[in-house]
């Protein structure tokens, strides 16, 4: 039984949060496996021992009885009631962060997520944090809803984007665990991937000091850590390859044709306008699908986007 | 439906063994279908409880731009379109024919009387740009949500308002037919099912004019 | 002549009505498909039975379009990355297969269909209360589809069935068409259960008490009220979203100062109900095939009867368990939790009263009755699933996963769809008269149940590993079971081909069925088969229980004697 339940969930990262869920699966699993045999054997045993013998076979009259009914619905009954307790202790637990977690900012959006630190450092697509102690995520989403699920903690929680949503887990080792976006968002949904990746307390340390706060660097390291921040990338690629959106490599200079049948070669302000309102201009053959960013990208930050795309050349 | 029996009369259908039978059941059905509408309106009242306790101080705000005073007409006009269509069914049972016409006459007179100071009330809205959802311009309501007010309100009273003119549909064949000559004391059954569809009509309104007008 | 003491349902006094044997004939001379021929004549009828046919005829079309849908989605996922369609084709493949399958094919399978057709037929009556409101019911559901349609060939629809605000006021594929659609439609479930509602209270034939109404009408029944409580939430709901979008009226939209998990709220308080339209009413069909093929009488009348009406009405109260992790308050989420776990209850009963009933019966397994087997096996994993998801901590991980798509085709097609064959195969020679090829059918429910497991058991495994809902690509870990789900469901396309051939095939060259074949002891089956306009050429008298396989078969034949003939 217990390899059983190994192959039907991933390995538990962190039993704080996802114990006490394993073990109430394990009971409800263990439970109806009987009841199913149960029910199974018995419609195969009736079906070959009542097996019909002639038209004219006559049966008893048995229209009810009141003490097995009541039997199989209090019996029943008090199963699901201790489900519920069950499912309501380690729900409530999962509402309750510990208060000595560590905050980290998670920004959703289409198609990608943002986590940012106390000390200013944001990183795109992949979140840090130091094992053996418990993180708390506090979420919202910049466009619709989309939902934060970490399989290995057995933790999820919407984000919306009118109001805040958290969620806790703590990492016992260090290792990296899936994070997918389960609900539902357009297009690239099922590319809105990320990694928790867990540190010991040192090497986590050590990594938040290396990050780059922002104003660091020059504008094309800028820039190329905003294009993965943002989540440019999940869309346009940086190698030349197909997806959702027209690749950046070599993009600056080329000269593309648009819906309408124009052309035009892309300059700064050709870039800077499909940042600000995408609508505005699309390239043939892909759709109407970014959201701008206005409000979300300074314009010192799509100066320093811009640098970095003329450097992506064919 | 050629298999009429010949005990039947003509007014009741092959399916039901007799009059009666028919009456209960045309009834039951439109009471069944008035609950429907209930649950109906009851989301659009929903989404009314629901923004009001969330922003108490916007719907008294927001009621003092609606007009008490033509609401009340309103309510009245619609009340006594309620008693003439109860004076119709009446009529119908007495076999006064005239007195049915008649009274089904002032009813559609009373509901248009209704659509046309609401369509004032609605013109005089758009002139101060008060319009739904995102063509919403009025400045004189300070609040963010302003906007959301009035999306409500329009779509109450909207909702409303097509079961009005249904309503006056309806009301305008059962008087067509009335004037054929098809109903008695033996058989009224439209007048009576589509009597309490307008009494329907009537009571949600007598719901929507405090719930909207009157908030203090 | 024979005397019988009942109570006519449209007086309600007890009186002793003069009656008769009629046996009914096996060779009918005139029957409703022969009564009025021509496409006019089947367009115009108000014939209860035509009504059905043409739903079911409608809702065989829809089936085949999104279980199309089903098999591209299922083929583009047997590989991680691109198979053979583009990530919004796909989302819109996935929307359309579950707005179809539920809005076109499972909500009026069995009410409207195969219900249309039964339900004066087991009254003993000779329509349903307002025949031409029933053919208006058809129309309504007519005009609802080419709404849809229209919205197919116009940009079609990516919002998934469940139309999640905000993303479905920015989508830039065609909301308000299917919108509308949905909303035209609802009216069309709303009058058929106005209809039946007034038809089992006032249409019985005399001697139909409550406790002698078969279950199969308590289940139509319970399914009704849910109908018109729940279906009228819907249409404010689509019509205030369609709103939304053309007006901006702001209600769920956050940009506007809305609140999206309203739009959830609003949207479940019928959607959930709506599980319980597409369910209950197969529970009606199981009762009513299981006691046949086991000639005994159902175990525990009553607590199936009464239960089906206790899942409507706490069916109502259960809405939030599909918002369990989207920030609803802590209070709200534990009491639908709770909630959930004893509206579990009265269906873990049915499904043990409907096991006891076989005890001691005389069992046969004819097609509908495997059928059933497979029901309760698939329909019972259904549940104990439920019961998994509507556990607060376990919810938190298997919600939006795989294990929640497993789950709801576990009961919407394990349990729906499945005692819908039940019922097809059983009423198919009522239908048509003619009979099907009975091995063929065999193979065929055999395929079903094999193809179905295929599909939907490693669902439930790669689900609880992770794998989210609506992902058109997915990690690498998950390949197998996908590949595996996929090759179950071209099982399934087998076995729906094979059905549709072996019935078409029955209706040119089946054997005549009898009036029946089954030796039912149901009052639908004490007429010709098919039947004749009126459903009987007399005024039916009951006076033994539906289930009392004890009592001889001429006591189910009675009817009014010296009767106007032509009535």
């Amino acid at each position: 039984m217990g390899s059983l339940f190994d192959f039907m969930l991933p390995e538990l990262e962190s039993p704080l949060t996802g114990a006490s869920t394993d073990a109430v699966m394990a009971f409800i699993h263990i439970v109806s496996f009987i009841i199913l045999a149960g029910v199974t054997i018995a419609l195969i045993y009736f079906a070959i021992k009542y097996k019909r013998k002639s038209e004219d076979d006559e049966t008893p009259l048995i229209t009810h009885n009141n003490k097995l009914e009541i039997t199989w619905s209090v019996i029943p009954l008090l199963l699901v009631f201790i489900v519920f307790g069950w499912g309501y202790k380690g729900w409530l637990n999962l509402q309750t962060p510990p208060d000595n977690a560590y905050e980290i900012h998670v920004s959703a959006y289409k198609w990608g997520w943002t986590f940012s630190y106390e000390n200013g450092a944001q990183i795109g697509n992949e979140v840090h944090v130091p094992a053996g102690r418990p993180v708390k995520l506090v979420m919202q989403s910049q466009d619709v809803l989309h939902s934060f699920f970490v399989p290995d903690y057995r933790i999820k929680q919407d984000v919306l984007p009118n109001r805040y949503t958290t969620v806790w887990f703590q990492a016992e080792e260090e290792g990296e665990s899936q994070v997918f976006c389960t609900e539902y968002c357009g297009t690239s949904h099922s590319d809105m991937l990320a990694t928790v990746v867990a540190h010991t307390q040192e090497d986590f340390e050590a990594w938040l000091d290396e990050q780059n706060t922002g104003g660091g660097g020059t504008p094309v390291e800028r820039g190329e850590s905003l294009v993965s921040i943002q989540g440019c990338v999940t869309c346009h690629s940086v190698d030349g390859s197909q997806k959702i959106g027209p690749s950046f490599q070599g993009l600056f200079g080329r000269e593309e044709t648009m819906t309408n049948g124009t052309t035009l070669t892309a300059d700064e302000n050709y870039i800077r306008e499909s940042i600000l309102n995408p609508s505005a201009k699309i390239v043939e053959g892909y759709q109407n699908q970014m959201v701008s960013y206005e409000g979300r990208l300074s314009d010192d930050d799509i100066s320093d986007i811009i640098e970095y795309i003329k450097t992506l050349e064919d | 439906m050629a298999n009429h029996s010949t005990s039947h009369p003509t007014h009741v259908h092959h399916h039901f063994v007799d009059s009666d039978q028919q009456f209960d059941t045309a009834k039951l059905g439109m009471w069944v279908f008035l609950v429907n509408e209930i649950l109906f309106f009851g989301g659009l009242f929903c989404a009314y409880i629901i923004y009001r306790a969330w922003y108490p101080e916007l719907f008294q705000m927001a009621a003092l731009e609606l007009n008490t005073f033509w609401g009340a007409v309103n309510t009245v006009v619609l009340i006594g379109s309620s008693l003439t269509v109860a004076m119709a069914i009446r009529s119908a049972q007495k076999d006064q024919m005239k007195g049915l016409k008649i009274n089904l006459l002032i009813t559609i007179g009373l509901a248009l009387v209704f659509m046309v100071i609401k369509g004032f009330e609605y013109a005089h809205k758009f002139e101060l740009g008060i319009f739904p959802g995102e063509y919403y311009t009025y400045e004189g309501i300070d609040h963010p949500q302003a906007a959301i007010f009035f999306s409500i309100y329009y779509m109450l009273t909207g909702v409303h308002a097509v079961h009005v003119l249904i309503g006056i549909g309806l009301i305008y064949w059962i008087y067509l037919r009335a004037k054929k000559g098809e109903f008695s004391s033996e058989y009224y059954t439209p007048v009576e099912i589509t009597g309490l569809y307008w009494h329907l009509v009537d009571l949600i309104w007598i719901f929507l004019f405090p719930l909207l007008y009157l908030i203090e | 002549m024979l005397t019988a003491e009942v109570k006519p349902a449209s007086t309600g006094t007890k009186k002793t009505l003069k009656v008769k044997r009629y046996k009914p004939s096996e060779d009918p001379k005139n029957t409703y498909l022969t009564d009025e021929k021509g496409l006019w004549a089947w367009m115009t009828t108000v014939d209860h039975k035509k009504i059905g046919l043409m739903y079911l005829g409608s809702v065989t079309f829809f089936f085949l379009v999104g279980g199309i849908l089903a098999l591209l989605l299922r083929t583009e996922l047997l590989t991680p990355a691109k198979t053979f369609i583009e990530a919004d084709t796909y989302n819109q493949f996935f929307t359309l297969h579950g707005a179809i399958m539920v809005f076109f094919v499972l909500i009026p399978s069995i009410p409207a269909a195969l219900g249309n057709f039964v339900l004066p037929m087991q009254l003993g009556a000779k329509d349903v209360a307002f025949p031409r409101l029933n053919l208006a019911s058809f129309y309504i559901y007519v005009i609802g589809a080419i709404f849809t349609f229209i919205a197919l060939a116009n940009n079609g629809l990516d919002t998934g069935w469940t139309f999640y605000t905000p993303y479905s006021t920015q989508s830039s594929s065609s909301v308000i068409w299917v919108t509308i659609g949905v909303f035209i439609l609802g009216f069309s479930s709303i009058l058929t259960g106005t209809n039946f509602i007034a038809t089992i209270h006032k249409l019985r034939a005399p001697g139909i008490t409550w406790g002698k109404l078969p279950l199969n009408l308590w289940a139509l029944y319970a399914t009704s009220i849910i109908q018109v409580l729940a279906t009228p939430v819907l249409a404010i709901t689509v019509l205030l979203l369609t709103m939304e979008r053309a007006l901006g009226i702001g209600i769920f939209d956050p940009a506007l100062g809305g609140d999206p998990v309203l739009f959830q709220h609003f949207f479940w308080f019928y959607s959930h109900p709506a599980v319980y339209i597409m369910a209950v009413p197969a529970f009606g069909i199981i009762s009513e095939v299981i006691t046949t093929f086991s000639k005994k009488h159902i175990f525990g009348y009553w607590a199936i009867a009464l239960s089906s009406l206790a899942i409507a009405f706490i069916g109502f109260l259960v809405w939030g368990h599909h918002m369990f992790t989207s920030g609803q308050s802590a209070v709200a989420t534990t009491v639908f939790s709770f909630l959930t776990f004893l509206v579990g209850i009265p269906t873990g009963i049915k499904v043990l009263n409907w096991v006891a009933t076989l005890y001691k019966g005389s069992i046969e397994m004819k097609t509908p009755m495997i059928y059933v087997f497979s029901f309760l096996f698939i329909f019972s994993i259904g549940g104990f699933t439920g019961i998994m998801l509507g556990t607060l901590s376990a919810d938190i991980h298997l919600h939006d996963t795989y294990y929640v798509v497993a789950h709801f085709h576990y009961v919407m097609m394990g349990g729906t769809l499945i005692s819908f064959l039940a019922g097809l195969h059983y009423w198919w020679p009522k239908m048509t008269g003619k009979m099907y090829n009975e091995f063929q059918a065999k193979v065929g429910a055999a395929l079903i149940f094999i193809g179905f497991n295929t599909t939907f058991l490693p669902q439930f495994i790669m689900g609880s590993q992770g794998m989210p809902r609506r992902y058109y690509n997915y990690i690498d870990q998950f390949t197998i079971f996908h590949q595996t789900s996929t090759i179950g469901s071209y099982i399934l396309g087998v076995g729906f081909l094979l059905i549709a051939y072996y019935l078409a095939k029955s209706l040119k060259s089946g054997e005549k069925a009898g009036s029946n074949p089954w030796g039912s002891r149901g009052l639908e089956w004490q007429t010709t088969s098919p039947p004749d306009f009126h459903n009987f050429d007399h005024t039916p008298v009951v006076i033994n229980g539906p289930y009392d396989y004890h009592r001889p078969m001429e006591e189910f034949q009675l009817g009014l004697a010296n009767e106007d003939k032509d009535h």
